[in-house]
């Protein structure tokens, strides 16, 4: 079923860790399979924040094989010496869990796309998230579980989206989880309530292209399918409107950007969203619970219609 | 020698779209028969006061909870039960099988007022995806706007929304009447095999998909047909019939019901001889 839910303040800051847990967990019966925050902090810009896993997480329920720590340790190690090749430097780094970390690196080229490829071709390393400010944090449990192992709720900034993950075609671990990182293209996530029937097809298509896909998720095509239309020099909400005919299937989707959150319905209208919208505050999720723990009191909510695409800047 | 008075009404109702055939087959109906009264019973119905009135705060409550609350007011004689802090809740006021005067200050979420037979209900807010869903009389007013599958299989009763409704709105009904003020989405009236549709906004594409019988009636701009969705001529009988309903559920008192769209089955997709599918077999 999965839940997904974003919001996006205009024009000023806020506890957006706390408010988009608040909103997934509220959707917690959708699914707790996963959870997932794209959230987008306040940070100075400078330096680019990675965040990376080197393994999985392998606790009740997980699908992933239980691997040595030992083995952690040995590819954070070629992470790091990949990182100095490439020119970059670690300006500070963080190990959450074992196999989760969250690095500040100095890096001045502006493509990622031969960063991530070489980091990546480390095995069992996988980026989640790079950006200036973007920062992804997925791992199994529900909103709260994942929040308080990750310390989420005190990050403040201007939008973010999550996901509350059933898992149906695709594994319980980390790797299928969303949100996903519109690879190679900083700042850039997706999340994804729906299914994809033209998954393989347009896969195939998409690697001929050189992008790549780390999990057999559908929804993570969403992510490298936007990516590849904003590559080819299409603006986030043309990619958008693209994928209303490009992606078959039924689907509900948000996309965001540094400065930017979108969110498109397939012609179908097949999966829900409520959506609040107002000078100060854009909030939408798969269900109006959701919205209301962030607004209690009595507001103007709606569905979008079929088909439709909206993007809002902060 | 026929009954003229019962012919005329059945006759007025045809061209008005109500039905167009005569109920055969292996479908049996049963009428109430009043000499009987006394051996009926309407399991979980209560006898209740409208003028017994009184607050219920489910701000605190599960959607269970705040139910059979709802149960246990109903059964103490309360006719008018105002609900406060909904807060989006789903499955609230479901299952009512008498009349009750219920008002929700306030959003319902999924599957609000499902199941119901009779109760007369505000909702002063917005509701979810599937409301009143399976209605078999009553009428339902919605303030603001309704998500997806709004009145979804309805056997009868009013539901009215005052503001948009998503996509799939009387899915499958089979009676009754859902009149929405603002736009309506994708496959309205989707495989709806009796009782009307009015909108007086515009409405998406696929309109009265795959629709077996039942009158939709548009004011607005047209997404698209659905399979089988054609034009029918709008009656002085439909225009009246409008006017009427528009005015008792205090929505678009004024408007101008003559250029309305009316929009019926085209009878072309399905096979609508008499017979079920296991006489059929029988007979080839």
């Amino acid at each position: 079923m999965c839940g997904i839910a974003g919001l996006i303040h205009r024009g000023k800051s806020s506890n957006v860790g706390s408010e988009l847990q608040g909103m997934l967990q509220a959707l917690k019966h959708r699914g707790e399979d996963s959870t997932g925050y794209a959230l987008y902090g306040d940070t100075d810009g400078k330096n680019f924040i990675m965040r990376f896993k080197v393994g999985e997480n392998v606790g009740e329920g997980s699908s992933s094989i239980m691997e040595d720590v030992s083995v952690y340790d040995e590819r954070k190690k070629i992470v790091d010496e990949t990182i100095k090749e490439l020119g970059a430097k670690i300006v500070k780094e963080e190990r959450t869990l074992p196999y989760s970390l969250r690095y500040e690196i100095s890096y001045d080229k502006k493509d990622l796309l031969d960063f991530s490829q070489r980091i990546e071709s480390i095995p069992g390393v996988e980026i989640l998230s790079m950006g200036k400010s973007l920062e992804v944090i997925k791992d199994l449990g529900n909103a709260k579980a994942v929040c308080d192992r990750y310390s989420l709720d005190k990050l403040v900034g201007t939008h973010a989206i999550g996901h509350a993950r059933m898992a149906t075609e695709s594994g319980v671990d980390i790797k299928s989880a969303h949100p996903f990182w519109g690879y190679p293209f900083s700042d850039v996530s997706v999340v994804h309530n729906g299914q994809l029937t033209n998954y393989w097809n347009n896969r195939r298509a998409l690697e001929n292209k050189g992008m790549r896909f780390m999990s057999e998720c559908d929804s993570e095509l969403i992510a490298v399918y936007i990516a590849q239309k904003m590559r080819e020099g299409a603006s986030l909400e043309e990619g958008m409107k693209d994928s209303l005919t490009g992606l078959d299937g039924v689907f509900t989707y948000f996309v965001a950007t540094k400065d930017s959150l979108g969110m498109a319905k397939d012609t179908m209208a097949a999966k829900p969203l409520v959506l609040y919208e107002s000078d100060e505050l854009v909030a939408m999720g798969s269900e109006e619970i959701a919205i209301r723990s962030v607004l209690p009191q009595e507001i103007d909510t709606y569905d979008p219609f079929d088909g439709e695409v909206k993007v809002w800047r902060i | 020698m026929a009954n003229i008075k019962t012919v005329e009404k059945k006759s007025k109702a045809q061209s008005m779209g109500m039905h167009t055939e005569v109920l055969t087959g292996r479908t049996q109906q049963k009428f109430f028969n009043p000499d009987e009264a006394e051996n009926f019973y309407y399991f979980g119905t209560y006898d209740v006061d409208f003028n017994k009135r009184t607050d219920l705060d489910v701000k605190d409550m599960t959607a269970p909870e705040a139910n059979k609350e709802i149960d246990k007011l109903m059964s103490e004689g309360y006719g008018t039960i105002v609900i406060k802090n909904p807060q989006g809740k789903h499955s609230l006021g479901v299952g009512i099988l008498n009349k009750l005067n219920l008002i929700f200050e306030g959003s319902l979420g999924y599957f609000g007022m499902g199941s119901c037979d009779g109760p007369t209900v505000r909702i002063n807010g917005r509701v979810g995806w599937s409301c009143a869903e399976n209605l078999m009389a009553g009428k339902v007013v919605i303030e603001k706007n309704a998500g997806s599958c709004f009145g979804a299989a309805i056997r009868g009763g009013d539901l009215i929304c005052k503001g948009s409704v998503g996509a799939r709105t009387g899915i499958d009904m089979k009676g009754g009447t859902i009149i929405i003020g603002g736009d309506a989405g994708a496959f309205t009236g989707f495989m709806m095999q009796r009782g009307r549709i009015i909108i007086l906004g515009d409405v998406g594409i696929n309109l009265g998909d795959s629709m077996y019988d039942g009158t939709i009636f548009v004011g607005g701009k047209i997404g698209s047909y659905g399979s089988d969705a054609v034009d029918a001529d709008l009656t002085a009988s439909d225009q009246d019939w409008l006017k009427r309903k528009l005015k008792v559920a205090e929505i678009g008192e004024n408007f101008d019901v003559s250029k309305m769209k009316k929009i019926v089955a085209g009878k072309k997709l399905w096979n609508y001889d008499n017979l079920e599918p296991t006489e059929k077999k029988g007979a080839i």
